[in-house]
């Protein structure tokens, strides 16, 4: 649908301009196509109008004049999430949070930050660096990801094994809900009285309205900071040694792990050095008061040699740790290097099974002829397996993406969860069912429900099949109404 | 003719252990009709089916440490004691993760996961007199103790939930592993829902290893300004306090003590750091005053309120405790009341204990409530006995409670769980 086609849309695009300036409204179809896909550029789709608000005031106009409209929106940070959580509505609008970059208060008393949504996550951190803090939440996009996106998709990243995710971190936000109203939820306190909502609409992907301010807590930089990088024969052996250095009490900052491929892809896009011949290499960084990260490093050191590793590195300097992460960082890009095309999957087990969910991707790889390189925060049993195809390839595309799937299915027999940070999107709507029951998703229903009783924010994203508010929650046979009325896809 | 109550515990009977309610079993003084006990998540999503059917109002019961805090519910048909509910379901130490039933009882989790060195970092808020109580209480209430500082709160530790709602329909969220993002968080809104939108029947957390050292250094603190001083020393200094807990007695002593977990020798040099953090510094002056034991001071972790007494909940911005105290030692005098304040001023979470004399308890609560926004938190009477209750909003004004009704309908239309438990009258 264009905007010329629908007489709401074209209505909208007036009012909005009327509201916001005739900057903050863009309707020509070249420039609408700039936001046609976030970091997942599989799916695209035009949207029919976008907004760029600067304020709150800006962004309860786009969202009532939404919902007086019964037109869909979907808000966007910066674009960067990858599994097309932001992905737009070709009938809906797109509320695109990048002028609302205002870092509003840095409380290092009370360890607080409060920044609008637009702001770079990396920011936070340079803003609170005068007063010895960070924000601990650091996504590999971090340079780039905000963190209204943030707070939307409940992003992790390599130190989220020691510091937690974005849930973690966030006490309070401003949204403007689905109706229009502002709700102030927590703040620099904590426990604000009544239900955990905030606890909700983080990780809630843009299904419950619009976060137009955050707070976030800040942490104290460590006194220190070791990080050392072990060669390991194959992934069996570096597997072990995660879990033996997480058996024995050490609860590393950041432990993130590569295969083979994964090496050389990186090996060919940044000529990182890792050590000659290893089939996987262990990151470990520790931090902390100083004495117990020596201690417990002596304790890492010996667990990496004890199950294998025959080569073991130490930062002796800040350069010296960048390029170590300079190649786990660069994989995922790397692997353009090595394959033309690829998917980044993002699925979780418990840490103890990790040598055989690897062993049996092996195998699917070697029985579909579709390689996988890995990259994984071993830590927290988050693997990112890349499945490398060649769309050039016929059936190559469908067979990756049938290992992609059946990666996932080892995710979920193994207890795990078929996504750690990157969220549910569009890309992962079909596989909700795998993991979660009937009556487990109508529940979670309940509350998009209480949020978002006609449905507008980001529908067809985290859900399969929307079900209407005021359905009865349950089991449900045959086709659902908006499956029938055409609106709605079965996957 | 048979009563209807009998009917009731017939056909509860059927489905769960269940027996005619008795004085022990009152709420908050309010008489409940039924006692039913499950001891699975099915059993007890057929109670709450019946309760269903008949329109029965259900208040949750681990072991009843906690079961007077908040408003006394509207009316109790069944109380559901999650006594039976009390299996250690799956204990998968190799990932640090815990599967437990709501029933099982917080000291006795702790000494099955002690068995592999590891625990559930959860300190509870401890009634005076009562035990740990039960981990579904623990997440009914979201209350905790020191160890949050370092922790988190029990909102952070949960991954993963399966409940009841009050259709009876089962239905899970979350998983085992820390890592998932995968669905909406209902744990969360879960976690401190007092039991108004269903029964937690099963909680998975995620564990911490048990630390091999922990010392205590505690200090006294002669006014708020000292206690601030002290309080943003340790929490702005790299030496990562494990708990920071302040305590001032209704007789105006006040101390604040420092808990440091880790390996021996880094313990050892972190006590060293904080007795150079707090020894040299404000009124008291001198290192001297520092004790550094092996065990907590006798207060931790206990509730600054006695048996009968009233229980408050004050939280703060960190930096602006001194406001938070200054306001307590105003409004205590003006009400004729002397308040124990104990907490974690290092999280932003305190507690504070009065007598039980309702003019005096509402006068001063309304003047904290007034006083509020100069130090950003709320005021919450956690626990009072029902006539100083009676002229109380315990729970004051919240934000965004049109938005938490409309939650409470779609979990619980009929509004039979727990009713009136919990803040704005849901």
């Amino acid at each position: 649908m264009t905007i010329d086609e629908a007489p709401a849309l074209t209505g909208l695009a007036e009012r909005l301009r009327a509201a916001l300036g005739p900057d903050a409204v863009i309707d020509d179809h070249q420039r609408l196509r700039t936001y046609e896909c976030d970091g997942l550029a599989q799916y695209r789709v035009t949207p029919a109008l976008v907004v760029l608000p600067a304020d709150v005031t800006g962004v309860v106009a786009a969202v009532r004049a939404c919902a007086e409209a019964g037109v869909p929106f979907v808000a966007r940070g910066s674009g960067t999430g990858l599994s097309g959580g932001a992905l737009p509505r070709a009938d809906g609008v797109l509320i695109v949070t990048s002028r609302l970059r205002r870092i509003i208060e840095i409380d290092a008393a009370s360890q607080r930050a409060v920044v609008e949504p637009g702001v770079i996550n990396l920011d936070i951190t340079k803003a609170a660096g005068a007063d010895g803090y960070y924000y601990a939440p650091d996504p590999s996009s971090q340079l780039i990801c905000s963190i209204g996106g943030n707070v939307a998709e409940n992003s992790g990243g390599a130190h989220c094994l020691k510091y937690g995710f974005t849930t973690n971190h966030v006490t309070g936000v401003q949204f403007v809900a689905p109706d229009g109203e502002v709700v102030r939820l927590g703040g620099k306190a904590p426990d604000a009285t009544g239900y955990d909502l905030l606890g909700a609409i983080v990780g809630s992907e843009g299904t419950l309205g619009v976060v137009t301010e955050v707070t976030v807590r800040l942490v104290r930089e460590p006194e220190a900071v070791r990080t050392l990088l072990a060669g390991f024969a194959g992934v069996d052996d570096a597997g072990a040694a995660t879990s033996a250095i997480i058996g024995d009490g050490v609860v590393p900052a950041a432990m993130e792990m590569m295969d083979a491929l994964a090496i050389e892809a990186a090996e060919a896009a940044v000529r990182c050095g890792y050590p000659d011949g290893a089939g996987a290499v262990l990151i470990v960084e520790l931090d902390g008061p100083a004495a117990e990260v020596e201690a417990q490093f002596a304790e890492v050191e010996r667990h990496c040699r004890a199950h294998g590793a025959f080569e073991i590195r130490i930062a002796a300097d800040d350069a010296e740790r960048a390029s170590f992460w300079r190649g786990r960082k660069s994989a995922f890009a790397a692997v353009g290097r090595i394959s033309p095309d690829y998917i980044v999957q993002d699925g979780v087990i418990p840490r103890t099974v990790l040598a055989e969910v690897l062993h049996r991707i092996a195998e699917l790889s070697r029985e579909t002829g579709i390689r996988v390189a890995n990259v994984f925060h071993a830590g927290d049993g988050n693997l990112h397996p890349l499945v490398l195809f060649d769309d050039a390839v016929p059936g190559e595309a469908e067979r990756a993406e049938e290992v992609s799937g059946a990666i996932l299915d080892l995710c979920i027999q193994h207890g795990g969860s078929i996504t750690g940070e990157h969220g549910v999107g569009s890309d992962k709507a079909k596989y909700m069912p795998r993991m979660f029951s009937d009556a487990d998703l109508d529940t979670m229903q309940l509350l998009r429900c209480a949020f978002d009783p006609g449905g507008l924010a980001n529908p067809g994203k985290v859900f399969p099949t929307p079900r209407l508010c005021g359905e009865v929650p349950g089991r449900h046979k045959g086709a659902h109404p908006l499956q029938d009325a055409g609106i709605a896809e079965v996957f | 003719m048979r009563a209807a109550g009998e009917e009731v515990l017939d056909e509860l009977s059927a489905t769960a252990a269940a027996r005619p309610a008795g004085e022990d079993d009152h709420v908050d003084g309010v008489p409940a009709r039924v006692v039913a006990e499950p001891s699975t998540t099915d059993e007890a999503a057929a109670v709450l089916r019946i309760a269903a059917a008949r329109g029965l109002a259900v208040v949750p019961r681990g072991t009843g440490t906690k079961l007077s805090w908040g408003h006394p519910p509207e009316r109790v048909d069944i109380v559901l004691d999650t006594g039976r509910m009390n299996r250690v379901i799956e204990h998968r130490a190799g990932d640090l993760v815990v599967h437990v039933q709501a029933g099982v009882r917080l000291d006795a989790l702790q000494e099955h996961l002690a068995a592999a060195r590891q625990r559930l970092a959860i300190s509870p808020v401890r009634p005076p007199g009562a035990g740990p109580g039960t981990v579904g209480g623990v997440v009914a209430t979201g209350a905790t103790g020191p160890l949050r500082l370092s922790h988190g709160a029990v909102r952070d530790l949960l991954i993963g939930v399966t409940m009841v709602r009050a259709d009876g329909t089962v239905a899970k969220a979350g998983g085992k592993v820390v890592k998932n993002v995968a669905g909406y968080d209902l744990g969360k809104v879960l976690t401190g829902a007092w039991g108004t939108l269903g029964l937690v029947t099963e909680a998975v957390f995620r564990l911490h290893p048990l630390p091999p050292a922990a010392r205590w250094v505690t200090v006294p603190v002669t006014s708020a300004d000292d206690a601030h001083d002290k309080v943003q020393r340790v929490v702005h200094s790299s030496v990562m306090a494990n708990a920071l807990e302040l305590d001032r007695a209704g007789d105006g002593s006040a101390a604040l003590a420092v808990l440091v977990e880790g390996i021996p020798q880094g313990v050892d040099d972190r006590v060293r750091t904080l007795l150079g953090l707090l020894g040299d510094a404000g009124d008291t002056g001198e290192v001297g005053d520092a004790e550094v034991t092996d065990v907590p001071p006798g207060w931790w972790g206990h509730a600054p309120w006695e048996r009968g007494g009233v229980a408050l909940r004050l939280t703060h911005e960190i930096a602006r405790l001194p406001r938070l105290l200054d306001a307590v030692d105003d409004a205590g005098p003006r009400c004729g009341l002397t308040a124990a304040v104990r907490g974690s001023p290092g999280v932003g979470v305190l507690h504070a204990g009065l007598p039980a004399d309702p003019g005096a308890v509402s006068a001063f609560v309304t003047l904290l409530r007034e006083a509020s926004p100069a130090w950003g938190g709320d005021i919450v009477v956690l626990d009072a006995p029902p006539a100083v209750k009676a002229g109380l909003d315990v729970w004051g004004p919240v934000r965004g409670l049109s938005l938490m009704r409309r939650v409470k309908d779609q979990f619980d239309p009929d509004h039979r769980m727990a009713p009136g438990r919990f803040a704005g009258g849901i």
